[in-house]
């Protein structure tokens, strides 16, 4: 019988309408940068030059800002709750019409299969639009107090991995909570950020509700330095959030952040073993393993290693690798180049540290930034790559013999963002999810997303929670609370409020 | 290898029927499709069908003591037909449907390779659900740990269900996904092919003419 090889089978790019230059988003129109500098983006998978993006400075933050607070002063706070509901409801449809456009933008401009911005990234950014214009009439009643207000202007700093889906979770609670946003994308990806500011613009949003600030660090310091923010959120790594904390302490600008992970995925010997391996591919090879939550450490109890690590090569031999335009495509292009010397530097110390590494054998494309699915074995808790977040697809393996010794290795990190437990005692899973020292822990599943969930983390991940009920409290004051604006505004001076 | 399935008592019309086609001749047996007959009966209905000429035997294992979890008893049950059957090859039928969950799939799957079946197959196709890829995949991923762990290849024949061409291609990729290319091959997997050659016939003349033919142009049995 012929070999039923997988023939190549691309998504189409000509339902995205690249332009050569994008501007920034401020006040409802696009917009050219005061002092005219911008920056390439570029597909991670061929490291051809998608566009030349504007790169705002100090004077576009500026101009984004007072854009915000004058929509939020003049209409989006003012506005009747039920009325910005609408306005949400309409973008999520948008998004939904737009999906494709959205899903192959989103894998040109990060690297990410279409099967994920097609199946997972889109969806979920509507259903979070959907989600939270749902509470936009209710905020009375999601338990933080009898009249909840907005707290004004919001700065929002959002990462790479998932460009779209992170503008969604900043955007959507703060919108629906009646706040006005200025949202900074990553310098990596940021043509997803300025597709959905044409969906804004679509929906007739008024002017400066949302305003688009692209750029690299420089700008995102700018954002969240700027005196005429009453709210910081970021998602990103862990060193820029300690910079921001310490840039924010002591002012009256709240803040919530969501950092790294190294999250341990612990398989006991009862668990169903197929299942389990599919549920370790998707923990950390899920997006390349760029997610803040992936589960990065397998910890494995020893009677069942074996068994477990063979199905899992077997699986890995699997993965495809390759076009992230390609419905066939498993793992897509790491997002780039400094990301893929970061995975290079880590898996190299995973070997000099005495680790064994595993990769199945697989074709890397000529260009672009590739690394291959991998794994090490023999790695022990004080080896840098079970200490460090390598944010790529490299997995680290380590054994336990006893439930105890499974927490106490699991939590035995500086992060505690997530956790995953696979066995088939419910009992078993209940008394790990009460000792793991993380904010999210999935059961016999992993990498699962829901708008009405809370996500967020302990320790060194973060504070604060995105999603559902509670994603709205970093964006509400209680009613007895006075939240005037900001003295530089009242004053003209600038001044920081101590 | 294609395989025409009858009754026993019909074993010697379809041998004279098939000579030299190529063809082979399956027989159900043990009290097919109820599996309810004492072992003595039971036995006898493969001694028929073997001296018959069948090349090859089905059997369907006791439900009812599966279910009871006398699995020692299914067990033996499978080893003596196993004897009875002499060179014919033996098919092993789970009748999926009736065991509920996918881990008694798993286990009545492992019973009937341990007990030396040389294909493993979904159901009798007189009880729904039949055939789901649920099922065909958990058996499939049984056959592939026995084989790991034992060297010996076990067939899965995926039968009751599978009615158009389109859901048998998506049976051989799980058998492409989950076992390799080297079972997509007659004698490692198979369909229970009553209504599904029909389809394929009428998808045949689609490919050639272009155009699809009335149901009618092609016979229902």
């Amino acid at each position: 019988m012929t070999d039923w090889d997988y023939a190549p089978a691309p998504e189409s790019r000509d339902v995205v309408r690249l332009r050569s230059s994008y501007g920034l988003f401020i006040d409802g129109r696009f917009s050219e940068p005061v002092d005219g500098s911008s920056f390439k983006t570029v597909n991670p998978a061929s490291e051809e030059v998608l566009a030349e993006v504007a790169e705002a400075g100090p004077g576009d933050v500026d101009r984004a800002v007072a854009a915000a607070r004058r929509a939020h002063t003049d209409v989006w706070g003012p506005m009747r709750p039920a009325e910005r509901a609408k306005y949400l409801y309409r973008v999520a449809r948008l998004v939904q019409e737009r999906s494709r456009e959205l899903a192959v933008l989103e894998s040109l401009d990060n690297g990410k299969p279409i099967r994920e911005s097609r199946d997972v990234d889109v969806p979920l950014v509507a259903a979070h639009f959907f989600h939270y214009a749902g509470w936009a009439d209710k905020l009375q009643h999601a338990g933080f107090g009898p009249d909840p207000r907005p707290l004004g202007v919001a700065g929002q700093v959002i990462p790479w991995n998932f460009p779209l889906l992170m503008a969604a979770w900043k955007l959507a609670p703060a919108l629906a909570a009646g706040n006005t946003c200025v949202l900074k994308p990553a310098e990596t990806t940021p043509l997803t950020a300025l597709l959905l500011a044409e969906i804004l613009q679509q929906a007739d949003l008024p002017p400066g509700v949302v305003n688009v600030v692209t750029g690299a660090g420089g700008t995102g310091r700018a954002l969240v330095s700027h005196d005429g923010l009453d709210k910081v959120a970021f998602t990103g790594s862990t060193e820029v959030g300690k910079e921001i904390a310490r840039t924010l302490a002591g002012t009256r600008t709240r803040l919530t952040l969501e950092l790294g992970g190294k999250a341990a995925n612990v398989v006991f010997d009862d668990a169903p073993i197929d299942q389990a391996v599919e549920g370790i591919v998707n923990g950390i090879f899920f997006n390349q393993g760029h997610v803040c939550c992936a589960g990065s450490r397998l910890l494995v109890q020893e009677s069942v290693a074996e068994p477990v690590l063979d199905s899992l090569k077997r699986r890995l031999a699997t993965l495809r690798l390759g076009d992230p335009l390609d419905k066939n495509t498993d793992i897509g292009a790491i997002n780039s180049s400094v990301q893929l010397d970061r995975i290079r530097e880590l898996a190299a110390a995973g070997d000099a540290e005495g680790a064994q590494r595993w990769q199945p054998a697989c074709q890397l494309p000529d260009r672009g930034y590739w690394f291959p699915p991998t794994l090490f074995t023999g790695v022990s808790q004080s080896h840098r790559i079970a200490r460090e977040e390598i944010f790529g697809p490299v997995l680290s393996v380590l054994t336990f013999r006893t439930p105890a010794e499974a927490v106490e290795k699991a939590n035995n990190t500086p992060y505690g963002l997530s956790a995953g437990v696979w066995t088939e005692k419910g009992s078993r899973i209940l008394w790990m999810a009460q000792r793991l020292r993380a904010g999210v822990v999935w059961a016999n599943t992993f990498n699962r997303f829901d708008p009405a969930s809370p996500f967020g983390g302990y320790k060194e991940s973060g504070f604060g929670r995105e999603g559902g009920r509670h994603g709205l409290e970093a964006y509400l004051a209680e009613g007895n609370e006075t939240l005037g604006p900001p003295k530089a505004e009242l004053s003209g001076d600038g001044a920081r409020h101590g | 290898m294609a395989a025409v399935c009858v009754y026993a008592d019909l074993v010697a019309v379809a041998v004279q029927a098939l000579a030299g086609s190529g063809v082979h001749v399956a027989s159900v047996a043990t009290a097919f499709p109820s599996g309810r007959a004492s072992l003595r009966t039971k036995l006898a209905d493969v001694a028929e069908a073997v001296s018959a000429g069948a090349d090859e035997v089905d059997m369907v294992i006791d439900r009812g003591a599966f279910l009871s979890g006398r699995y020692a008893a299914v067990l033996q049950e499978v080893r003596a037909v196993k004897a009875a059957c002499g060179d014919a090859r033996r098919q092993v039928r789970l009748e999926a449907g009736e065991l509920a969950t996918l881990d008694n799939v798993r286990r009545a799957s492992w019973l009937a390779m341990v007990g030396g079946a040389d294909f493993i197959k979904t159901s009798t196709g007189k009880v729904n659900p039949a055939s789901t890829p649920a099922t065909v995949l958990v058996m499939l991923e049984a056959v592939r740990d026995f084989a790991g762990a034992t060297g010996v290849d076990v067939g899965v024949k995926a039968a009751g269900g599978i009615r158009t061409a389109k859901d048998a291609v998506r049976y051989l990729v799980l058998v492409r996904e989950t076992v390799g290319q080297a079972w997509l091959h007659p004698d490692r997997f198979r369909f229970g092919a009553s209504s599904l050659l029909n389809d394929l016939l009428m998808q045949r003349s689609k490919q050639r003419t272009g155009a699809y033919a009335g149901p009618d142009y092609f016979t229902l049995d």
